[in-house]
């Protein structure tokens, strides 16, 4: 099985409050240009290569939506 | 890799119905990682108020009851006297807490009953539509007070930590905010610390969280976390008021 990505975002529970971009020190997450099925724009892992999977995203996540593997 | 940061077992795994940016949710993450980490959720009781969280038990796995409007303490106290191995956990608002269900917070801080209770306090009625509660700070617009609240007509904002804390029976009383990435973390501390208290039958445990609600305060959810910051922490100062534990340790 593949490993999974420092940071799993679930985009159909994200509801784009933004409060995980204010929170990454590193600049990795961006907001998603489409939507998802409830009309949000959502959290996406852009700059992958700067995660060092600090959990802050997931600490201030209101929504649960991110989970972080190390 | 292995997973750092994931849901806890407490927390179904649901979609909120709460507004983006809120803190509730956050708050009942906090809830749920703390019951885990004391592996108490078979014997948790969660006591739902009337306000936005009134569907907290859509999202924690764990026993719960639902009280009439303001009367959470009173169910509790209820509950924890009839099961007392139990852990009871009185989750409510501002409006439920502190307007109408002021007597039963008072007395039930005053008995000194052994349960713990978390006050949200996001200075506003949320789910009726934005309309003025006891916790709304001076100034500030609400759907009742279109030109800001007047303390001279209606008295200034109500502060639960200040005049529980003048009780002699609570065993601890802490507020705390989830307007940032730093104050969450001490959050879950202080939400910890109060289950702690209460298994080690410490007494009553009280933690005022204060919280955005970014749809009635008419923000976005930046300008609700830097208004949390620059508005409610001057005059809802963050700390400890009472750590009866401590006292003990220091004599």
């Amino acid at each position: 099985m593949k490993d999974p990505e420092r940071v799993v975002i679930a985009k159909e529970c994200c509801k784009g409050c933004e409060l995980c971009i204010d929170a990454c020190p590193r600049g990795v997450l961006e907001m998603s240009e489409e939507i998802n099925s409830s009309g949000y724009h959502y959290s996406v892992f852009a700059n992958k290569k700067d995660c060092n999977s600090c959990t802050l995203c997931a600490v201030i996540c209101p929504d649960m939506c991110i989970e972080v593997y190390k | 890799m292995k997973a750092v940061y994931e849901r806890p077992r407490t927390l179904r795994d649901t979609p909120m119905h709460y507004c983006p940016g809120c803190g509730h949710s956050i708050i009942h993450k906090l809830l749920s990682q703390s019951i885990d980490e004391l592996g108490i959720r078979e014997r948790t009781i969660v006591v739902a108020p009337v306000g936005c969280s009134v569907l907290i038990y859509n999202y924690l796995d764990c026993d719960g009851s639902e009280a009439a409007h303001g009367r959470a303490q009173a169910v509790a106290t209820g509950l924890k006297r009839a099961r007392p191995e139990c852990v009871v956990v009185s989750y409510q608002g501002d409006g439920d807490l502190a307007a109408i269900g002021t007597a039963e917070t008072i007395h039930a801080a005053n008995r000194g009953e052994k349960f713990s209770v978390i006050f949200v306090n996001n200075a506003i009625y949320g789910m009726t539509g934005g309309q003025m509660a006891p916790t709304t700070l001076a100034g500030q617009p609400t759907k009742t007070t279109p030109f800001g609240r007047d303390p001279k007509e209606i008295g200034p904002p109500l502060r639960m930590c200040e005049l529980l804390s003048g009780l002699e029976a609570p065993a601890y009383i802490e507020r705390v905010s989830v307007h940032d990435v730093k104050n969450v973390l001490r959050t879950k501390k202080a939400i910890k610390k109060a289950l702690k208290n209460q298994i080690e039958g410490a007494g009553y445990s009280f933690v005022e969280v204060l919280s955005m609600c970014p749809t009635n305060w008419g923000m976005t959810t930046r300008q609700a976390s830097s208004w949390i910051e620059e508005n409610m922490i001057p005059y809802y100062p963050l700390g400890v008021y009472k750590d009866r534990g401590k006292e003990r340790n220091a004599k």
